[in-house]
């Protein structure tokens, strides 16, 4: 049986007085497209600085592939291949030269060129190929960003919030490539703001809060687990009957959200709000998704998912 | 099985070749400009002192005065050199380029401090060859000149590393350079013999590491000093690998890089 791509065991941070991981156990499968999802500060960034070599954990271990990061970290580095959060550039060089000195630091050379190449044609970046890093636009610097961590042709990527500030054609775009590469074989990491990316792209998610996996289970099953239909109801300021507030899963600007579970609660909900003589404005009826998923979980805190 | 070490040499080269590249990218600012200002000392403290100091019998103050600059100036540069590249990469947070390479510690530093004895001796090479124009030096010693110029540029390089790993900001950096290193170079006897100072100050200089490079780099083109060469060599030689060693134990546990 081959190795997990990805072993996490047993990992805590502690930041002075802040527990900023407790314990956390993961397992990432070799060839998966994986999400790590979790409001701000719930230790996402940690967890993937301890796996980068970037932070050294408390206590606990983590593995690449067999390669343990601290003891083998040669060997695990060469397997992995991080995207950082922060658009960080070096302003001396052009991207070609980036992408070739990134190669070289794991010991790839001019052999390696017709894989950078790839890169930059699957990236739209080939014909900045010349163009020093700190005259690229926001978007080109973050396309760089993830050329440089693919340079040396690592089977497992990481990317930190990679889409953060990007927009919509260039995320579409880095989503196709992205998934090209889990398609060779690549295993995907990924922390995103885009619930729907993490739903439409990865096999399995973990949801992370205030320094633990609080869910852990296949992108289906997740959402089968929290199965049920939303109603959408926008109401404007009104005082809900009580035989309803308990379906109430979230309240904005005068749109009730009520969690149903099946089809017929549909008429209960609407007939109490006739009886109580409150007018529907607008309706809409939505199956549930990762974002309710995560809503439940994590709780209305998160509604700036990170 | 992955073998890391499969093209070991590439990675330090690779990363060698990214320093070499940085400076010489900037070549005005890091090679010409300190070979102007050297010049410009020369030519003014030249000018002002030649007829009245003498400093060793039948050695004219200019010549006296050039291997000094000359040595003044590969320590600035190479301290420049490694110190710059660090403070910037982790200013503006590229240094995580190298951090999440396979590269070990020893790597790390072989690179900056190599990077830095180059930018040290091209520019010590080029005040030398501008100041030939000037005056006729003697190399009584070329292999101490060479052992000089290559121990104090690794030393200052090697400082110049745990400088950049220690600043967090351009103006801690600033102060090494402004309290540390300029007052070291210019109070090292670049411009004066120390048995010219003060009997007190005589005794103070021998506590300054920059006196042993500047005096034994000038013992290798007159064949004469203040102090024996093979005891100053002994001292530079003796600081270089105890901040390498301090340089070494810092990129190790991973101060101020790794959390």
């Amino acid at each position: 049986m081959s190795q997990p791509a990805i072993k996490i065991n047993g990992i805590h941070k502690h930041f002075g007085a802040l527990h900023a991981l407790k314990g956390i156990d993961l397992s990432i499968e070799q060839g998966e497209f994986f999400a790590l999802l979790g409001p701000n500060g719930a230790g996402k960034s940690t967890l993937i600085n301890i796996l980068a070599g970037l932070i050294t954990p408390s206590a606990g271990n983590i593995s690449v592939m067999g390669y343990d990061v601290n003891k083998a970290y040669q060997q695990a580095r060469m397997l992995l291949g991080v995207v950082p959060q922060e658009l960080v550039f070096d302003p001396f060089f052009n991207v070609r030269e980036m992408l070739r000195f990134q190669a070289g630091y794991f010991g790839r050379g001019r052999e390696n060129d017709a894989w950078v190449d790839e890169i930059l044609e699957g990236l739209g970046l080939a014909d900045k190929a010349n163009t020093n890093m700190r005259k690229l636009s926001g978007g080109m610097k973050r396309r760089a960003l993830i050329a440089q961590a693919l340079a040396h042709r690592p089977p497992v990527i990481v990317l930190d919030e990679p889409t953060a500030g990007v927009d919509v054609e260039l995320r579409q775009m880095l989503w196709e490539f992205i998934k090209k590469l889990n398609h060779d074989g690549h295993t995907i990491i990924l922390t995103t703001h885009y619930l729907e990316e993490a739903e439409t792209l990865c096999s399995r998610v973990a949801m992370m809060k205030q320094g633990q996996i609080v869910a852990l289970d296949k992108t289906a099953d997740l959402l089968n687990k929290f199965s049920g239909k939303h109603l959408r109801l926008t109401l404007g300021d009104v005082a809900l009957p009580e035989v309803i507030v308990e379906s109430v899963r979230h309240v904005e600007n005068g749109v009730y959200t009520f969690a149903l579970d099946d089809m017929a609660q549909i008429e209960f909900v609407l007939s109490a709000l006739r009886t109580a003589n409150i007018k529907v404005i607008d309706m809409q009826l939505n199956e549930a998704d990762l974002e309710d998923v995560f809503l439940s979980l994590v709780g209305n805190t998160a509604k700036g998912v990170a | 099985m992955i073998n890391a070490s499969a093209n070991n040499w590439r990675g330090p080269w690779t990363l060698l070749k990214k320093e070499l590249l940085r400076f010489w990218r900037v070549v005005f600012q890091t090679v010409a400009a300190p070979v102007i200002t050297a010049l410009l000392y020369l030519l003014i403290f030249s000018h002002v002192l030649e007829s009245h100091v003498e400093v060793y019998d039948g050695v004219p103050y200019t010549a006296f005065l050039i291997p000094g600059l000359i040595m003044m100036s590969v320590l600035q540069n190479a301290f420049a050199n490694s110190s710059s590249s660090l403070i910037q990469s982790k200013v503006m947070g590229n240094i995580v380029f190298i951090l999440l390479t396979p590269l070990t510690h020893m790597q790390f530093f072989l690179a900056f401090l190599i990077a830095s004895i180059v930018r040290g001796l091209v520019v010590g090479l080029g005040i030398y060859l501008v100041a030939m124009w000037f005056v006729d030096l003697s190399l009584a010693n070329p292999w101490l000149i060479i052992a000089f110029a290559l121990l104090g540029s690794a030393l200052l390089g090697t400082f110049g590393i745990i400088a950049g790993i220690w600043a967090d900001r351009f103006d801690q950096m600033a102060a090494f350079q402004n309290f540390i290193i300029m007052p070291l170079t210019f109070l090292s006897g670049v411009f004066y013999s120390i048995h010219s100072l003060p009997p007190f100050w005589q005794k103070v200089s021998l506590f300054n590491p920059f006196f042993y490079m500047i005096d034994g780099f000038r013992y290798g083109f007159f064949g004469k000093g203040d102090v024996s060469p093979i005891f100053s060599l002994a001292i530079v030689g003796g600081a270089f690998l105890v901040l390498a060693l301090i340089t070494l134990k810092m990129l190790k546990s991973g101060y101020k890089l790794r959390s």
